[in-house]
């Protein structure tokens, strides 16, 4: 990572979180090509849903027949992360045409938020629309190929497990975890290891009662107004 | 336009997962987009922005663990040990490479191993 803010230079990092894509994206489009769902509908809602996990949950439930208000309700709960991490990446944005934030909002996902705020720590805190425009775009078309693949291969790939493809993802929020805690100046690292580790337990505590689906939004609420406390009490 | 609300006998309507998927689209893209117009047009108190500063480390700790553990809900959760197993290797590629490809290879790597042991 370097401090260039250019078309290219996203794309050279955004190369690493491609294989997240390929992966989770294959598992993707061979669970919903297991239940029932076309090549052709697996690649329309990863281009029109573009939510990961939300549309794993929209595939299980479509199959169930759900109504399509309980399965909007139920995309837009697990996909909620998405207001913090566009209310995020605004603060590093300058001043641009409407339509340039459209755009970009548009496609901001985990691994683009994930990668431009590790990008931060090198730019003086700032970000572009060239910059965030093509790591989002590596981010949506990869996505909705390795979807359209994955529906394609379905029927000869009975597990994604035996290539790793599931674990593909873990590890690249793990890596991109890391690396954010080594390369952040502002919080410390003491303090977010203690931020990470409030999140463990969080995460295993509401698993008891919180379905899984809108845990990640209401333990990420919780630990980060743990985190304001805890440093402005201790650090 | 026949919907089968019902029975899970049918074949989903060709309309019905396509308004399925233009409604789910709709609320994903509106969560992304307005924080992102409407902030540019209003200042986010320090105390708001002392708050997101936590917001991706949380998040990504979170996006991890939660795939180290299976849901039982009103139970305590099942360990997912292979996961828990194939994250020892990975942060091990992390501190060592502090690169996010190798960090990738070495964790899907790591998974096949353990389940052919």
């Amino acid at each position: 990572m370097n401090h260039e803010l250019t078309t290219s230079a996203a794309i050279k990092e955004a190369m690493p979180t491609v294989f997240g894509y390929i992966g989770i994206g294959i598992a993707f489009g061979v669970v919903a090509k297991a239940a029932g769902f076309s090549p052709l509908i697996v690649t329309l809602m990863s281009l029109i849903i573009y939510a990961g996990s939300a549309q794993f949950i929209a595939v299980s439930m479509l199959a169930a027949h759900s109504p399509i208000l309980s399965i909007v309700f139920a995309v837009f709960l697990v996909n909620a992360r998405m207001i913090l991490i566009s209310t995020t990446v605004s603060r590093y944005l300058p001043d641009q045409a409407t339509w340039k934030n459209v755009v970009l909002g548009s496609f901001i996902t985990d691994e683009s938020f994930a990668l431009s705020m590790n990008k931060i720590n090198f730019t003086d805190h700032k970000l572009n629309f060239a910059w965030l425009n093509a790591a989002n775009s590596v981010a949506y078309w990869v996505w909705a190929l390795a979807s359209l693949v994955g529906a394609v291969l379905g029927q000869f790939i009975a597990n994604p497990d035996d290539f790793g493809l599931n674990f593909a993802i873990v590890a690249m929020f793990l890596g991109l975890l890391y690396l954010q805690i080594i390369s952040d100046r502002v919080l410390g690292i003491n303090l977010q290891l203690l931020v990470v580790a409030i999140t463990l337990v969080l995460m295993y505590i509401g698993l008891i009662f919180i379905p899984v689906n809108i845990l990640v939004l209401v333990v990420t609420l919780i630990a980060c107004g743990l985190g304001v406390w805890l440093r402005r009490a201790f650090f | 336009m026949p919907v089968d609300w019902g029975c899970g006998y049918a074949v989903p309507s060709f309309e019905y997962v396509l308004l399925t998927i233009i409604g789910c689209g709709l609320v994903t893209w509106l969560s992304r987009v307005l924080p992102l117009v409407l902030l540019k047009k209003f200042q986010l108190s320090p105390k708001v922005t002392e708050f997101l500063a936590f917001v991706p480390i949380t998040i990504m700790a979170a996006l991890w663990f939660e795939n180290l553990f299976t849901q039982r809900l009103g139970h305590l959760p099942i360990t997912n040990w292979d996961n828990i197993w194939a994250s020892v290797p990975t942060v091990i590629a992390a501190i060592i490479t502090k690169s996010l490809l190798w960090i990738v290879i070495i964790g899907m790597a790591s998974l096949v191993i353990i389940n052919h042991l």
